[in-house]
């Protein structure tokens, strides 16, 4: 080993520690922001010291210096743009991007060096073997499923789950193809072109048959879950290419990225397993037919809603996804204000999932001045809406839905704000259409709720004019 | 197996341990950040696709890696960019302000 080499890999190992530093760093509010400036200074040695490296070993040549020079600058220009021009509500399908083009890069590694060695004629020991298959499996399915589960949050594709028929017996032939492929390799011995391909195809496919029949409340674990996908298919890549920062990051991701999962999916109370192998799927005929028959609906209009809100002692505003999306957070911040000055006692019920994510509802308020303590946990707010006068619903629905108390819906056994606690409830929403899970909301038709329908950030304005005016 | 895949694996199998060390008690608040700092982590993917580029001599090859350190590059550095545009915001929070700035409040 070179004295240059040996430096190196003392710097990929202390870029390897900043990223354990630093994720430790990120699991508490206070000192998050530095957690993640540790871990980019890890990733800025480990990148600087392979630079080290290969101008100091001096066989690369000029092709593979405009190679890593563009991409950086491409990938690099694409990335920062996109992450500084996101709108904090699209914020989720982008890190969905991100973890694509990033599974995709572990699983190039390993396609590229399967392609030379079988150019050279060589024949693969077998742990290279399977870890390059390993990487090109996994990265494949995080490459395509990451790019499905952005589009589905983007609205691209239909948010509702989208059952493809036969799908059980195609993912199973996906399975036999990749697992058959496999096996003729490693038990040949002898690099096949046409087979790895086969392989790429299948885990490509797989990906996509992965993610569509899933619904989009599903989403956030999902993407959590392919970002685990990805760190597992680094650390083979870190196999295959015999480098060892590779193979902790990938590692540490990989595991990381499980829990984080695991205590997602127990936020929503879901089992991984079961958003896995069909999410919202079944019993829609039934749900439909309890929203069908369920009575009518009241609307409400401004004036009305103005004097229920400015006259009560407590009022619990529920933000929802439709309110970040009206980019309405200023609004609601302008008449909670508003309200308080009149001696109404505001808070906000945060479900942990509001918003696209767990915590992204938190991100959007504090974004628009939200003073930190009136936003409250579900748990924390629940018992209060029985003392509530006004639940006001802004672009919120499922998290809202008493029939997640009842077993036999698409929303069963989710945890909801018990948002018909409250004395009277008025939702703000512009058309009686469906939420992320595809189903009716009985809030909408209790005798209670009062259904002003407006665009959130136009019927909030008009409410807070209206309430100035009395 | 040789000394060197026990070597890998005995660090693999510890940095597996380690990343489930890592992740504590997490406020739910805090579960998206870091589900995006981590996804930045595995950006680390870049220093395998800078090394099979330099390495890269036909021309498919050559396409194949620099696609890699493209994607690569994009997960690094959106990655990171973003984690932090949405860290900035918890700052704010970490610390309550008793005082909104709102012009109106001056209720008291």
């Amino acid at each position: 080993m070179t004295p240059i080499e040996t430096v190196v890999r003392l710097v990929w190992l202390a870029g390897a520690a900043a990223f354990v530093f630093g994720l430790m760093r990120m699991n508490s509010p206070a000192t998050a922001r530095n957690g993640n400036l540790v871990s980019a200074a890890g990733m800025a040695l480990a990148v600087g010291g392979t630079a080290l490296l290969l101008i100091s070993n001096g066989s690369v040549g000029v092709a593979g210096w405009i190679i890593i020079v563009v991409g950086i600058a491409v990938g690099g220009g694409l990335g920062l743009f996109t992450a500084r021009t996101v709108k904090m509500t699209a914020m989720p399908q982008l890190v969905s991007l991100f973890n694509a083009v990033g599974g995709g890069a572990a699983a190039l590694i390993a396609i590229d060096d399967y392609l030379r060695i079988a150019g050279q004629g060589q024949v693969l020991p077998l742990d290279i073997q399977v870890a390059t298959v390993l990487d090109v499996v996994i990265g494949c399915i995080t490459f395509t499923g990451s790019l499905i589960a952005s589009g589905k949050l983007q609205g691209l594709i239909p948010c509702k789950p989208i059952l493809i028929p036969g799908g059980r017996i195609v993912t199973i032939l996906l399975a036999l193809v990749a697992v058959a492929g496999s096996l003729f390799l490693f038990v040949t011995g002898q690099t096949n072109v046409a087979v790895l391909f086969a392989i790429i195809a299948a885990g490509l496919i797989f990906g996509v048959t992965m993610v569509l029949p899933i619904g989009g409340a599903d989403m956030p674990v999902v993407i959590s879950l392919l970002n685990s996908f990805t760190g597992t298919a680094v650390a083979m890549a870190g196999f295959v290419i015999d480098n060892t920062v590779l193979i902790i990051a990938g590692a540490l991701v990989g595991a990381s990225g499980a829990i984080l999962t695991k205590l997602m999916a127990d936020a929503m109370n879901r089992s991984v397993l079961n958003i896995m192998i069909g999410g919202f799927g079944g019993g829609e005929g039934t749900v439909t037919a309890v929203g069908a028959e369920g009575g009518s609906v009241r609307s409400i209009g401004i004036d009305d809603a103005a004097i229920q809100l400015a006259y009560a002692a407590n009022v619990i505003v529920v933000p929802g996804y439709g309110l970040a999306v009206a980019q309405a957070q200023h609004a609601v911040r302008e008449l909670a204000e508003l309200l308080e000055s009149r001696g109404v006692n505001v808070s906000y019920a945060i479900h942990p999932v509001a918003g696209r994510m767990p915590g992204h509802m938190n991100v959007l308020l504090a974004e628009a001045n939200v003073p930190y303590p009136q936003l409250k946990e579900m748990d924390d707010i629940n018992p209060e809406f029985d003392r509530a006068d006004v639940a006001l619903v802004v672009g919120a629905n499922d998290v809202t839905n008493p029939a997640a108390r009842r077993p036999g819906s698409p929303v069963s056994g989710m945890p909801i704000l018990d948002v018909d606690h409250a004395k009277s409830i008025i939702v703000i929403k512009r058309s009686m259409g469906r939420g992320y899970a595809g189903i009716d909301n009985e809030l909408y038709v209790n005798p209670k709720t009062g259904m002003l329908f407006a665009d959130a950030k136009q019927g909030l304005a008009d409410l807070v004019a209206a309430v100035k005016a009395l | 197996m040789s000394t060197e895949l026990i070597g890998a694996l005995t660090v693999f199998v510890l940095a597996i341990l380690c990343g489930f060390a890592v992740i504590s008690k997490v406020p739910a608040t805090l579960h998206t950040p870091l589900m995006s700092g981590a996804n930045s982590i595995h950006g680390i993917v870049l220093v395998g696709s800078m090394l099979i580029a330099a390495s890269a001599t036909d021309p498919l090859s050559q396409v194949l890696s620099l696609v890699a350190v493209a994607f690569a590059t994009m997960n690094v550095v959106g990655g990171y960019v973003v984690t932090d545009r949405m860290l900035q915001m918890f700052r704010k929070m970490a610390v309550p302000s008793k005082t909104p700035p709102a012009p109106d409040e001056s209720k008291a």
